[in-house]
């Protein structure tokens, strides 16, 4: 099978995050890593892969330093890469970003495509569902399991609440994958070695700028929201804190 | 394989341009399963009337399936204009290519301003294919609006909470934007004397553009735990950073007589069952008192415990979004804290 694993490179999770004077966030003094859904969507490309044979190729829009996603997967043993590489990209909608990454494989032909089901930063949980419309494949998301068959797949959707459901799919089909679908893998040290040498190819604005649109949503401004509940800071050493909380657990809360 | 649904250039183009003499409308599309209302879908309703009374746009509804008259019923007693009951036997199971096919028929034929929907699993699932096949963007997961100076504008959670944006469209109508769960009342979706008219419209769906084959809805295994009915709630996240670290939390929830719960990479990583995990995709609560250790607060979690009586969270991270919605916060690493907070309740207990 011929997957294709659409990644994003996010802030990390605990990085902390400031807005400047205009309201845009300041991308610049911040660590970045990989949106961890994506590398569950990675990690079953390759388990996908070692069972069925064929290749797995890995997809990122974004800056130069967006290619670190891409160089760690291929070290984990993706076999090669696409990078949209242009700072314009990370202010694309996800309408956009769709349209860009459907005209940067307009000329493969792919079995599977995952992305993760949504990603760590914007959250639009948009991206795959859009792919998979303009190149007029079926989709499925929040997935947890896949099995190829006679026909073509079936998955098991997550649900809310503790449900789940099995879809019988035909390829080629889109994918979101839900983060503990398995268990991820670490790259080993031949892999870092072997990346290096894996082919990875660089899709300029101007070869799909012809596709992209204006955003059909736009950002008015960005902020730190509001709190709606005051909260009553607990400061002191260790202990101090223990004894204040029982304190409170006892004559406030009352569940001691 | 036949019929691929939308083709790219299909989707470019523009169903039906702007016509300025139509008043501008609302459609809340609710949500329905197995023949029955989402409840959360009072909530869209809700946020519906809100957006109507701040707009003047009349507010009208759609439930989408199949012999679904008496849920059209239930939400033709809501202060609705108007009720479509969009039905089909092809709608009984829900598929993405039938859902998306049927209310692009609707919303074609209405042309509604903006339609409302809650930030369902389902919904996820095919409100990015319609609005892609109509050439229309989504603004997604939405935890408010603001109409200022004729401008609509929808609030959303940004970098998991840490930042809110607020979101206007740039695109003709119809626009989609969906709520997140909690966002609105649903209690507060307001009733009316008269009942609203219900409009069935019968779609016909060809076989064929139904990809997918879903299979009947399961739970896995029994769930184990439920946490649901528990007073006291000791809850860790990726803060408590090993598998063996758990032990701290266990021993707090049994000293404070709670249930151990998680947060889902807790569970995922095979820490804890996944029968404890607190959130979308797990339990809701909303116990006595939630101690949230190392919980960052991501939305997914936030939706699961919210309702808890207080909440005390502790956290290295003063900016972490628990903070957001913690009655009591401790600024400090969990391993400092937990280990003398152990023993007071402990004395305190023994002291009774």
């Amino acid at each position: 099978m011929k997957i294709l694993v659409c990644m994003k490179q996010v802030p990390q999770k605990d990085a902390p995050l400031k807005l400047n004077e205009t309201g845009a966030w300041i991308r610049e003094d911040v660590s970045y890593e990989v949106n961890e859904p994506d590398a569950y969507a990675l990690e079953e490309a390759l388990r996908q892969k070692e069972k069925h044979t064929g290749e797995v190729v890995v997809i990122t829009s974004g800056p130069a330093r967006a290619q670190q996603v891409l160089r760690e997967a291929l070290a984990k043993g993706a076999d090669r890469a696409i990078h949209l590489e242009d700072n314009a990209f990370v202010g694309l909608d996800a309408f956009n970003t769709a349209k860009a990454l459907a005209a940067a494989i307009k000329d493969e032909q792919f079995d599977l495509i995952f992305t993760g089901l949504q990603s760590d930063d914007y959250g639009y949980a948009q991206t795959g569902v859009i792919l998979a419309e303009l190149l007029g494949y079926p989709h499925a998301t929040i997935i947890m399991q896949i099995e190829k068959n006679d026909t073509g797949i079936r998955v098991k959707r997550e649900l809310e609440a503790g449900f789940f459901q099995f879809v019988d799919m035909p390829l080629p089909a889109v994918l979101t994958i839900q983060s503990g679908i398995n268990k991820l893998r670490y790259a080993t040290l031949i892999g870092i070695k072997q990346a290096k040498n894996k082919p990875l190819r660089k899709v300029t604005l101007a070869e799909v700028q012809s596709v992209i649109g204006d955003n059909l949503q736009k950002i008015e401004r960005l902020y730190v929201p509001q709190k709606t509940k005051k909260t009553e800071r607990i400061e002191g050493s260790p202990s101090e804190i223990a004894k204040k909380l029982v304190d409170k657990l006892r004559n406030e809360l009352r569940v001691l | 394989m036949a019929a691929l649904g939308y083709s790219p250039s299909e989707a470019r183009r523009s169903p039906r341009t702007e016509n300025s003499f139509m008043p501008d409308t609302m459609l809340v599309v609710t949500e329905q399963r197995e023949g029955k209302l989402n409840r959360v879908s009072w909530e869209t309703v809700t946020a519906g009337q809100a957006i109507a009374a701040a707009t003047g746009w009349p507010l009208e509804a759609a439930v989408v399936g199949s012999a679904i008259g008496p849920i059209a019923a239930e939400i033709a007693a809501k202060k609705v204009a108007k009720v479509y009951a969009v039905e089909s036997p092809k709608l009984e199971r829900y598929t993405p290519d039938a859902f998306a096919f049927a209310l692009k028929q609707l919303l074609t034929a209405k042309m509604p301003k903006l339609v409302l929907m809650p930030h369902t699993y389902q919904v996820r699932d095919f409100v990015p294919k319609l609005a892609t096949a109509m050439g229309r963007a989504v603004i997604s997961d939405c935890i408010g609006f603001k109409y200022e100076n004729g401008k609509l504008v929808f609030t959303r959670q940004m970098f998991q909470g840490k930042f809110a944006a607020d979101v206007s469209f740039a695109s003709d109508a119809p626009w989609f934007a969906t709520f997140q769960n909690g966002a609105f009342r649903g209690d507060k979706a307001e009733p009316d004397a008269t009942v609203a008219p219900v409009e069935t419209i019968n779609v016909e769906i060809p076989g064929s553009a139904i990809r997918n084959k879903p299979q009947e809805v399961f739970k896995e295994a029994k769930q184990a735990v439920d946490l649901t009915q528990a007073e006291i709630i000791v809850s860790v996240g990726r803060g408590i950073k090993e598998q063996k670290n758990i032990e701290i939390a266990k021993q707090l929830a049994e000293a404070l007589g709670g249930d151990l719960a998680a947060s889902r990479p807790i569970c995922d990583s095979g820490w804890l069952p996944m029968d404890r995990q607190i959130g979308s995709s797990g339990q809701t609560v909303a116990p006595k008192l939630y101690l949230a250790l190392g919980i960052s607060g991501a939305i997914q979690h936030i939706v699961g415990m919210k309702g808890s009586r207080t909440i005390i969270a502790v956290n290295k991270d003063s900016e972490a979004p628990i903070f957001e919605i913690a009655d009591y916060g401790v600024v400090g690493n969990l391993f400092d804290i937990v280990p003398p907070l152990i023993e007071e309740v402990k004395k305190a207990k023994a002291a009774g």
